[in-house]
């Protein structure tokens, strides 16, 4: 008997998600702390690019600054998706934001969209800012229609196989301070990936384990969609393998669409005013 | 269009519950707890902390599972209590540090928006949010980051975020916890015109005898996970206070001795043909407040796990 408003009250708070993800995203640029995190990586890439003046690619004349670049794009997608949503929920659940969408009818479904736009947004600011470290470098780069195709669909298939995995781990914290394990993990997996170190050049089992990863194809999907077509032959089995990247990707997708909605469900579940005193009790008497 | 109508509550009753049972691991939180509340009443459920208050409450908001007992709020059962249900419901609960950065106008906005679907003919949702921001008196502070709140200003925003669906029904978990006078006095003012302008059933907690005086048309009081009265505050201080004290002197000692129930002239006749050196006798009718002290004083000294708390009265009793 209350379906036949459902659907327009979903609808409304979808509006309304939208709404919260643009009004964060406003919110976060104009904080310090936040502002840090979306400038970071535009940020490393210049100093990388400082100290990569003049150095090519081992065997060929191609820059390696310009090698970077797509390589940073993508681990800035898998970074911004992989580990944002993932801290921002555990902070959410004690300060009550997550209990609070609760008491509200079709709270969940706002707060959610809010997250994702905020973190698509946030993400895409960082990459756009990237371009301008990044024009020193575009001579050297493949830049057309398909190339921009490709990086929009590289970084919505992107956030689509992040975010979803990311409140599913977030869920699973404990508390917010465990955010800082979340980092580690992140800081780990991008070893083997490819981005900073040819992965070619890794022992065949960590190539495997970095292939297992959204950060490597990521990666290469940007080098696929911004390097010229040579450049494919430094990658493993001598191609962009665009097929396999956005298989991959879709697994991570499928897998954080079935899990996250079944962990934050179960997580939500157990908020309740009380959990919220408690953690503030927690964080007023140990500090964190 | 008449899902809403379909789901109002049959004839006047907003809430209703019928031996509540809590229970977490071995431990007892309620023991069977029942009352139940017509639409536009103030209830206030008062007891010391640890009472079960905030359970029972929590019970009734939908965000945690009862052991056993039968629950109606605004017809539905909370455990199941779809999204069209939660939309009559207003909910204030403890401790929120929650949308620190956001502005309090942009906030309440945000919110108001998913109740807009649920308005009904009867009930227009949601307030309009600069009204709402007036009468919760934040009208200056309206472009405010909610991180730079005072106490009492983030309390009056926590009650407006509450109602700014218009609820049938608000659940007001110590609302005035950390208020100045001043402030204790404008959340008054604001839940009598909840009240009696918008015919809001309210359901609040406190610890705080007065308040429930001031606030509630009854007032129910929980310990040890049971509802012990039940009634206006005039009726509770019958039913709760049959008991009366009566202290003397005898060789030197001071005696208390409490009746707990009926006449204390019999004790009296009984303990003064007894013992003739009885003096300094006194016979008094507990007050409301006296029973709701010795109470909370009771759960508290239980808390400390101090068990002599009650030597002097055995002395005598025995």
């Amino acid at each position: 008997m209350t379906t036949t408003t459902q659907p327009e009250a979903r609808w409304a708070a979808v509006r309304a998600g939208l709404t919260r993800g643009w009004l964060e995203t406003k919110y976060s640029i104009k904080e310090p702390g936040d502002l840090v995190w979306i400038l970071a990586f535009p940020v490393i890439y210049a100093v990388v690019l400082l100290f990569m003046r003049g150095s090519t690619v081992p065997g060929t004349d191609f820059a390696l600054g310009a090698m970077v670049l797509p390589s940073l794009v993508g681990m800035g997608i898998a970074f911004g998706g992989l580990t944002g949503p993932a801290s921002t929920i555990a902070v959410d659940r004690e300060d009550g934001t997550l209990l609070r969408a609760k008491a509200t009818p079709n709270g969940m479904i706002g707060y959610l969209v809010g997250k994702i736009l905020m973190f698509a947004l946030t993400t895409l600011v960082s990459l756009i800012v990237m371009v301008i470290p990044g024009v020193m470098v575009a001579g050297d780069l493949r830049l057309d229609a398909r190339t921009w195709l490709l990086l929009t669909l590289i970084f919505l298939v992107g956030m689509v196989a992040t975010v979803p995995i990311s409140v599913a781990l977030g869920s699973l914290l404990k508390t917010s301070s465990q955010t800082g394990l979340l980092f580690l993990g992140s800081m780990l997996l991008i070893v083997p990936s490819g981005i900073f170190y040819p992965i070619t050049a890794l022992p065949e089992w960590l190539q495997w384990v970095g292939q297992a990863f959204p950060y490597y194809w990521l990666g290469l999907g940007a080098r696929s969609a911004m390097l010229p077509e040579s450049m494919a032959a430094a990658e493993i089995g001598g191609s962009w393998r665009t097929l396999e990247m956005f298989g991959v990707l879709g697994v991570w997708a499928v897998v954080g669409m079935v899990l996250a909605p079944i962990v934050l469900r179960r997580m939500a579940r157990r908020e309740s005013g009380s959990t919220v005193a408690a953690a503030r009790e927690r964080y007023m008497t140990k500090g964190y | 269009m008449s899902a809403q109508d379909a789901l109002s509550p049959s004839g006047d009753v907003a809430l209703d519950v019928r031996d509540l049972r809590m229970r977490y691991g071995t431990k007892d939180v309620l023991t069977g707890v029942s009352f139940a509340a017509l639409r536009g009443e103030v209830l206030a459920l008062l007891g010391p902390n640890g009472a079960g208050k905030t359970t029972t409450i929590e019970i009734l908001e939908g965000f945690r599972m009862r052991s056993a007992g039968e629950v109606s709020v605004l017809g539905e059962d909370p455990a199941h209590g779809g999204e069209a249900w939660r939309a009559r419901l207003g909910v204030v609960l403890q401790s929120w540090r929650d949308h620190g950065r956001w502005r309090v106008r942009d906030l309440l906005g945000y919110l108001a928006r998913f109740y807009r679907p649920y308005a009904t003919a009867e009930v227009s949702r949601p307030w309009d949010v600069d009204e709402l921001i007036k009468v919760v008196g934040l009208a200056e502070l309206a472009n405010a980051k909610v991180m730079t709140l005072s106490g009492g200003q983030r309390r009056r925003l926590d009650v407006a975020i509450g109602i700014v669906g218009r609820p049938e029904l608000v659940f007001l978990d110590e609302p005035t916890a950390g208020f100045d006078p001043h402030a204790r006095r404008e959340f008054h003012d604001l839940v009598h015109r909840l009240a009696d302008f918008e015919n809001t059933t309210v359901l609040l907690t406190t610890h705080d005898l007065d308040e429930a005086e001031k606030l509630a048309d009854r007032i129910l009081v929980l310990d040890e996970g049971t509802i012990i009265a039940n009634g206006s505050a005039d009726q509770l201080a019958r039913e709760l206070t049959t008991q009366a004290e009566v202290r003397w002197t005898s060789e030197g000692r001071r005696h208390v001795h409490a009746v707990t129930e009926g006449d204390p002239t019999g004790f009296v006749r009984q303990l003064l043909t007894g013992d003739l050196g009885v003096t300094e006798l006194e016979v008094k009718r507990a007050s409301l407040e006296d029973t709701y002290m010795s109470l909370v004083h009771r759960a508290e000294t239980d808390q400390a796990q101090q068990t002599d708390r009650t030597e002097q009265t055995e002395e005598v009793q025995s």
